[in-house]
């Protein structure tokens, strides 16, 4: 089974988190007004076969949000940080519910 | 074509001689006026629509492994048109007669089985939201009755109508029409009759990249060599992602993985093809005696091809709580399929941003009974250079055009969710 390394509560099942989908776009700036920038960051995915940064909030844990490095043609596990901490190039937070 | 018919059945039951291949071995040629990538359903019956109704006979499937190995003979075969979103009623209505006559149509039993597919309710609300959804069926012209408690309970005695069941069953809406279809028959039958009007299916033979230029594109590197064609279309459902990046494309799609399971065979016990309302687990009975079900995609993007087991126990827990005669039946297999999600349920059938390339993709939980409709309004799409109007509603810049939404079930923009 999937397991994601939490830096707080260590190597946990998959089932404990929740998704939080591609960590790798970025939203354009408020006051943007060109749509096509718009369409792009709310439409288009990179999709990648291999590495693929992506948020999972550890919501039956510590309740924090990771960015995760994840190979969707192995679902090996790789980096996991807080994604408080992974800084503007992370993108602008995860989707809500 | 050697037609099968009851005269050779009985001929080739009294002889040793052999039943002829299905279709060629074919080697690529050199030139195509239509080549299509992905030797699935959708690929092999816009081939076969491409030479039936367009009369186009130089036409190519080009497909990685074998005919069958992908989507097509992954899904629980389940075919249906109860859809209520406008665009969507139309099409998968339109798709569904074209099931009713195909065995005729590919001289290939595909096994249609009408037996009606009941979508249970379990709140007031739901009802209300079924109730709509069949008189929205009904003004499109298609089958649709609502069905009270009692008459659930005397179609499907089998449910939980204990006073203990989690989610009590208060009706349901039954698509008398609605029903299965033998999943490799229709990607034989498709590719046999596509090859003997002249169609080239070429396996074992992966696009590695498209030839082209400003005006568009003139073909594809394969594994096999450089193909040249006019127009190329692509439909690799799960990889259309990875497809269209070869071509510089970027797309509204996440692949995900949808597991389907099978149990051992048992007499005949499910009659119908079931929705649950309080989950999304469907249900019904092979020709076998397998029951066959499936639910919910895993929930993130993967390409594995191999399901995560806390949705085997999920699933079976929902087909437990629906049936509960089910719980000492043992799987037999279980499988998974990478699908493509899209921002709002719905596909693209479509041309793209570069001229002669044509896209079809996006299916999500819903390819496989669109299959006979994909490849009408592709060829269409295709031969003239134009969408089929059935498949308008399905063009790759619907998000940016703030296009009516072809979301069923509201879940918004994120491709995981639906």
């Amino acid at each position: 089974m999937l397991a994601i390394h939490c830096p707080l509560c260590g190597e946990r099942p998959y089932t404990e988190f929740r998704y939080g989908g591609d960590a790798s776009k970025r939203r354009p700036a408020l006051g943007t007004m060109a749509p096509e920038a718009w369409h792009d960051y709310l439409f288009l995915f990179d999709n990648p076969k291999g590495p693929h940064r992506e948020f999972w909030q550890h919501d039956q844990g510590c309740r924090q949000w990771l960015l995760v490095v994840r190979d969707t043609a192995t679902n090996a596990v790789g980096e996991v940080i807080l994604a408080r901490n992974a800084g503007a190039g992370a993108g602008e937070g995860p989707g809500g519910r | 074509m050697y037609r099968y018919s009851l005269s050779r059945l009985v001929r080739h039951a009294l002889s040793d001689r052999p039943w002829p291949r299905a279709w060629r071995e074919a080697k690529p040629r050199s030139h195509y006026d239509v080549l299509i990538i992905g030797g699935g359903g959708h690929g092999l019956a816009t081939a076969y629509y491409l030479a039936a109704n367009h009369g186009m006979d130089r036409v190519a499937v080009v497909e990685r492994a074998h005919i069958g190995a992908g989507n097509v003979g992954r899904n629980t075969t389940l075919v249906r048109s109860n859809y209520m979103m406008k665009g969507n009623t139309e099409f998968f209505e339109f798709s569904l007669k074209l099931w009713e006559g195909l065995s005729h149509e590919l001289n290939f039993n595909v096994m249609l089985s009408q037996r009606g597919q009941i979508v249970l309710a379990h709140s007031p609300a739901q009802m209300d939201a079924l109730a709509r959804r069949g008189n929205i069926m009904r003004l499109n012209g298609i089958d649709a009755e609502l069905l009270e408690r009692a008459e659930v309970r005397r179609l499907l005695p089998y449910l939980d109508y204990s006073a203990a069941a989690r989610f009590p069953v208060l009706g349901g809406l039954l698509q008398g029409r609605a029903g299965t279809v033998r999943h490799d028959a229709v990607a034989w039958g498709y590719a046999r009759a596509a090859d003997s009007l002249g169609v080239d299916i070429i396996e074992g033979c992966e696009v590695t990249g498209f030839l082209q230029d400003r005006s568009g594109v003139h073909g594809v590197e394969t594994g096999r060599g450089r193909i040249l064609a006019d127009r190329v279309a692509i439909a690799v459902a799960g990889h259309s992602s990875h497809v269209a990046g070869l071509a510089g494309l970027r797309l509204p799609i996440e692949s995900h993985l949808l597991q389907a399971f099978v149990t051992e065979p048992i007499k005949p016990f499910v009659n119908h093809v079931i929705s649950f309302g309080a989950e999304l687990f469907y249900i019904s009975q092979s020709d076998k005696g397998g029951l066959v079900f499936g639910g919910h995609i895993d929930g993130f993007n993967s390409y594995t091809q191999r399901g995560q087991f806390p949705k085997v126990r999920q699933v079976a827990e929902c087909a437990v709580a629906l049936i509960p005669g089910m719980s000492r039946l043992k799987l037999l297999r279980h499988w998974a399929g990478i699908q493509d999600m899209t921002p709002d349920g719905g596909p693209f059938v479509c041309r793209t941003p570069i001229r002669h390339l044509y896209l079809n993709g996006g299916w999500c939980y819903q390819g496989f009974k669109a299959t006979p409709a994909v490849g009408w309004c592709l060829a269409a799409t295709i031969a003239r250079d134009e969408e089929h109007p059935l498949v308008r509603c399905y063009a790759l810049d619907r998000f940016a055009r703030g296009a009516e939404s072809l979301d069923e079930y509201g879940h918004g923009h994120w491709p995981y969710r639906h």
